[in-house]
């Protein structure tokens, strides 16, 4: 063990013996001690004795099945308990630092080779799902009002019973504003990048003051474009073509430049001509670059199309439901447009990634190396 | 100087940006030319000439499109010809929307960079945190600014432990609350960056540092960290601007009155064209000394520390 597993290992069983002797609830008013609740009892003194691990080997999975049982029996007291005391905040700590021991001594067994590597994504998921016990925990029995920050549970009962809603958004937003823009703003940087790319006076004009705009804040080109183009998506759309075209432009005049001198001088000799090269050398090797462009513009274009929203919209969009309903105070509702922003920001990105291994599979982070 | 204009970028850039004025000037007449044939109409002017045509779409109050010398004379009014106490002046909302960058900027930058030493130094910490940073970014944090906005602001100055802890006033807890807008996007190129940097020393110079027998906190602060600083540098760059978006959005419709999202907003209620684009245009100057303040540290830094002027 090293001294790091040491430490959480004392932390977790410590924080078990707190919790037991320490009051955990308060019941009708009443102070309810931990005898009232025979789960948590369980897996406090479980956890209590796990401290045997520095006589007697015990096994990371072991760790993994306290975190589990604590988990799920803190979520599970959440109802019936009144309102927390030290105690159940102790029992909350020790869970983690059970899920964390888990962690690190799993992370360690993969680098000695002991544990699958494929088990490695345990980790981050374990990770995800302490943060949100964590805030399902701290938010209900804290008594944090669901105004301030409403509990997962709470948003997961919005999203489940505002569906058409949710829906109607992110038709109006993802499927229109977001993909019409972004294939106008990203087609349009690559086209134009091509053709500046045969100047080498445009490049030198334009590239630098590319660079310049991608630093700039564009979102604050979205009144503008509402402006000009009305309150229904096509401003949003617009929105989404200004803030993508930059980061392709840039991106792929970087990537038109990559081929090596020496692919360049082979073309030459095959007597290929200007199209040939492109096609078959250039743009290949400068697909990296482009899909940096592409997943860099993928979040881009969610960000765009959202906060042009905020600057007039007809009644439906992510955008104008987020800013409407933090008026009315349904913070459950803007936490549930935030889940489906994340998840399609994720799916979409997660989609480009995909496209970007099928077609760059020779280049090196690809193939297994580090890049 | 004759070489440097001809072989530089400077007059590439220089005729592009003229290209670019003279375009929009034509642009300008185009987009408010129905608007001033409105005008003529109504005021019943007939044989106008194309010269004073030319000149009322250049100069109307409130245009689909002003043209550059309205938005440079409307710069200069809100900027050198003002008090900069004044409710109006641009140097006032810069400012306000400056304190958050800067404070969001140092928040996230440290932040990073605290994570990025967890990162390199506990493989838990990795494996558990970074495909999680990843994450964080592809969710549209811009998007629900506003809304973190008010929630911070509700807690640092409503009743409860942290807001009594702080004691912080309106305007201090407004700055705070744009500040974590902007600490959330800066941070995530600070820790990508850094965390390619902390872990740049190659195998032959850690092993020299483990033959002087040195601790790991004598090998982060002798070789990680001063060999990470190029790579901080490139990352704050990318931070700075990043969180300069942040502030600004981060003003939108939280019912700020001062910073330059304010001026933005209020100028699109008000169909105040001239004053969203030289407020568009302060933000554009902002992140343009942001950035270049970034490099010039670069450079006496790197300078202090003996590397040769690349």
């Amino acid at each position: 063990m090293s001294a790091l597993q040491k430490a959480i290992a004392i932390i977790a069983s410590g924080a078990c013996l707190a919790a037991l002797l320490l009051p955990f609830a308060t019941r009708t008013g009443a102070p309810a001690g931990i005898v009232e609740f025979p789960l948590a009892a369980a897996f406090l003194v479980a956890g209590l004795l796990s401290i045997a691990r520095f006589r007697v080997p015990v096994s990371l999975w072991l760790d993994g099945v306290l975190a589990f049982a604590g988990a799920v029996v803190l979520l599970v007291s959440l109802s019936v308990i009144g309102k927390a005391e030290a105690g159940f905040w102790f029992a909350l700590v020790a869970a983690w630092a059970f899920s964390w021991l888990l962690v690190e001594r799993l992370s360690h067994a993969i680098g000695r080779g002991v544990v699958l590597n494929t088990l490695g994504l345990v980790i981050p998921l374990m990770f995800g799902a302490s943060i949100l016990v964590i805030w399902e925990a701290a938010t209900r029995a804290g008594g944090v009002p669901p105004i301030l920050l409403p509990a997962p549970s709470l948003i997961w009962a919005r999203i489940v019973s505002s569906l058409p809603t949710l829906w109607a958004d992110f038709q109006q937003t993802f499927l229109k504003a977001v993909l019409a823009g972004y294939f106008i703003g990203c087609g349009a940087g690559f086209l134009v990048a091509i053709a500046i790319d045969r100047s080498p006076f445009l490049k030198r004009g334009l590239l630098p003051l590319g660079n310049f705009v991608s630093a700039l804040p564009i979102v604050g080109v979205a009144p503008i474009l509402v402006m000009w183009f009305g309150f229904d998506w096509p401003s949003k759309a617009a929105v989404v073509v200004v803030m993508t075209f930059f980061p392709m432009l840039v991106n792929t005049v970087a990537g038109l430049n990559a081929a090596g001198g020496m692919e360049r001088d082979m073309m030459r000799t095959y007597a290929a001509g200007y199209w040939q090269t492109l096609f078959k050398l250039r743009l290949p090797a400068a697909a990296p670059f482009i899909f940096n462009a592409l997943k860099i513009n993928s979040t881009l274009a969610l960000i765009g199309a959202i906060v042009a929203e905020f600057f007039g919209t007809p009644i439906v969009g992510m955008g104008f439901r987020i800013s409407t309903e933090v008026g009315r105070m349904n913070v459950d509702m803007v936490w549930a447009e935030i889940a489906v922003a994340a998840l399609a920001g994720s799916l979409f990105y997660g989609v480009v990634v995909l496209i970007e291994r099928a077609v760059t599979f020779w280049h090196p982070s690809v193939r297994g190396g580090r890049a | 100087m004759g070489k440097a204009l001809r072989d530089g970028n400077t007059l590439p850039v220089l005729i592009v940006l003229g290209v670019l004025v003279v375009f929009w000037y034509l642009a300008a007449i185009w987009l408010n030319a129905p608007w001033q044939f409105g005008v003529y109409e109504r005021a019943g002017t007939t044989g106008w000439g194309w010269t004073d045509f030319v000149r009322d779409t250049w100069s109307q109050e409130r245009p689909v499109l002003p043209s550059p010398h309205q938005v440079m004379i409307e710069l200069w009014n809100t900027t050198a010809a003002m008090a900069p106490t004044s409710k109006r002046s641009l140097v006032y909302h810069g400012w306000v929307t400056l304190s958050a960058t800067l404070l969001g900027f140092v928040l996230g930058t440290a932040l990073g960079i605290l994570l990025a030493v967890l990162i390199v130094h506990n493989r838990a910490t990795d494996r558990s945190l970074m495909p999680w940073i990843i994450a964080s970014q592809t969710i549209p944090i811009l998007a629900i600014a506003p809304m973190i906005v008010i929630i911070s602001y509700n807690v640092l100055t409503g009743k409860n432990p942290l807001a009594e802890m702080l004691h912080l006033d309106a305007d201090a807890a407004r700055l705070v609350s744009k500040a974590l807008i902007s600490t959330y996007l800066s941070f995530f190129p600070v820790v990508v960056g850094m965390v390619k940097g902390f872990r740049s020393p190659e195998q032959i110079q850690l092993d020299l540092m483990h033959t002087y027998n040195a601790s790991a906190s004598q090998t982060f602060w002798k070789l990680r960290f001063p060999i990470a600083l190029p790579y901080l540098f490139t990352s704050m760059k990318v931070a700075v601007a990043a969180s300069l978006v942040g502030a600004i959005v981060g003003e939108l419709p939280t019912g700020a009155v001062a910073g330059l999202g304010a001026r933005l907003l209020g100028g699109s209620y008000y169909g105040q064209t001239i004053q969203i684009w030289s407020a568009l245009f302060a933000a554009a100057i902002l992140a343009g000394v942001l950035v270049i303040a970034v490099g010039v540290v670069e450079r006496l830094v790197t300078e202090r520390m003996g590397a040769r002027p690349a």
